[in-house]
């Protein structure tokens, strides 16, 4: 599925060259969730683990689509996401891990329940763009990628974008009557 | 036509809805508004309704009320005439370490700004403590009201957003 859509030239973790370690992941209210994080050298060693330890963390985790550094307590813009085989997905690009990325469009608005590995007991209805073009960098080489996703997979990335700019899901919530407690945990 | 404004609430358990809506019913009450839902294991139902006098209501209800589990009140009111002045909807969301008085800091600044909550959501989950607030504020105020917001969150170290309610209609 990698190489079917442009952007990402064949990207694998295996491209990292370094074993990813499982890290914890933390929870709000941790103040590390609501700190802007900060922009990375996609090349810096550190950066290239961390990159791995989020696809490990992901991979090891039921149900998790995307994992930001801050998730990890590292404040930095970093995130991994892997929609792969989600029943929702239509485009999808596999597993990938971007450095410092921004959202440059974002069309068609669609609401849609989310949850978060770091708000484990509540889940919320937040409208995200279903069309989205991202930008950013691949760690390790630091080439920059421009991605351009739908449905599932650009909720995933506008959900970690979001943890990157120290946002949660329940700072986009629709309404007093929008947010749940989890009857089901993955 | 006497209007009620009725409160119940109990331990949860099968049947309370049934059991007030089937009084309600009997008396020839017709349910207008409500909300009726859980929190942390107690039900909760707030209703308005249209019909009989509010002692008929009280004595209908007291069968459930009597092993002192559920607990029911019952006045008359006004019916609503006013219409509220209306303003921009916004919402407000504030999440961090439970502690006292988040919610009576923060809605102390809307109410200061002329803001109205119509809509408020509170939930406790582990240390983590959210509320969701649907308010209409005056005209041209969201923008200073961020800012005191934002010093009160600051001051109680949780973190606040307020942005204006999605309202795409048909």
């Amino acid at each position: 599925m990698i190489d079917e859509y442009p952007g990402l030239g064949g990207w694998t973790p295996d491209h990292l060259g370094v074993p990813g370690v499982v890290r914890q992941v933390v929870t709000a209210p941790d103040p590390v969730l609501s700190r802007p994080g900060v922009e990375v050298d996609p090349c810096d060693p550190e950066v290239v683990q961390l990159a791995a330890d989020l696809v490990a963390t992901m991979r090891v985790s039921p149900g998790c689509v995307g994992l930001a550094a801050p998730q990890v307590g590292v404040g930095a813009q970093v995130f991994s996401v892997d929609v792969t085989g989600h029943p929702k997905a239509v485009t999808v690009h596999g597993t990938f891990v971007l450095c410092n990325a921004r959202v440059v469009e974002a069309t068609r608005l669609r609401p849609g329940r989310e949850g978060c590995m770091s708000v484990p007991d509540l889940t919320g209805d937040v409208k995200r763009a279903s069309r989205l073009v991202v930008e950013g960098a691949l760690p390790g080489t630091g080439e920059p990628v421009r991605l351009v996703t739908d449905g599932f997979e650009a909720r995933a990335l506008q959900h970690e974008i979001d943890h990157c700019a120290g946002l949660l899901f329940l700072d986009r919530v629709a309404g007093a009557h929008a947010i749940y407690q989890r009857k089901v945990y993955l | 036509m006497n209007e009620l404004a009725i409160t119940l609430i109990g331990p949860d358990r099968p049947g309370i809805v049934a059991d007030v809506a089937e009084v309600l019913a009997r008396l020839g009450a017709n349910l207008t508004d409500s909300t009726m839902t859980r929190l942390r294991g107690h039900f909760a139902m707030t209703l308005i309704c249209t019909g009989p006098a509010a002692a008929e209501v009280e004595a209908a209800l007291a069968p459930l009320t009597s092993d002192g589990q559920l607990v029911a009140s019952v006045r008359a009111v006004v019916p609503d005439g006013v219409a509220a002045p209306a303003g921009e909807p916004f919402v407000l969301t504030v999440h961090g370490a439970d502690r006292l008085g988040i919610v009576a800091a923060v809605t102390r600044v809307l109410a200061e700004a002329g803001g109205n909550v119509t809509d408020l959501t509170t939930r406790l989950a582990g240390r983590l403590y959210v509320v969701v607030a649907e308010v209409d504020l005056p005209a041209g105020t969201a923008a200073e009201l961020t800012a005191r917001l934002a010093r009160v969150a600051a001051d109680l170290d949780v973190e606040v957003t307020l942005r204006p309610a999605d309202s795409d209609l048909l």
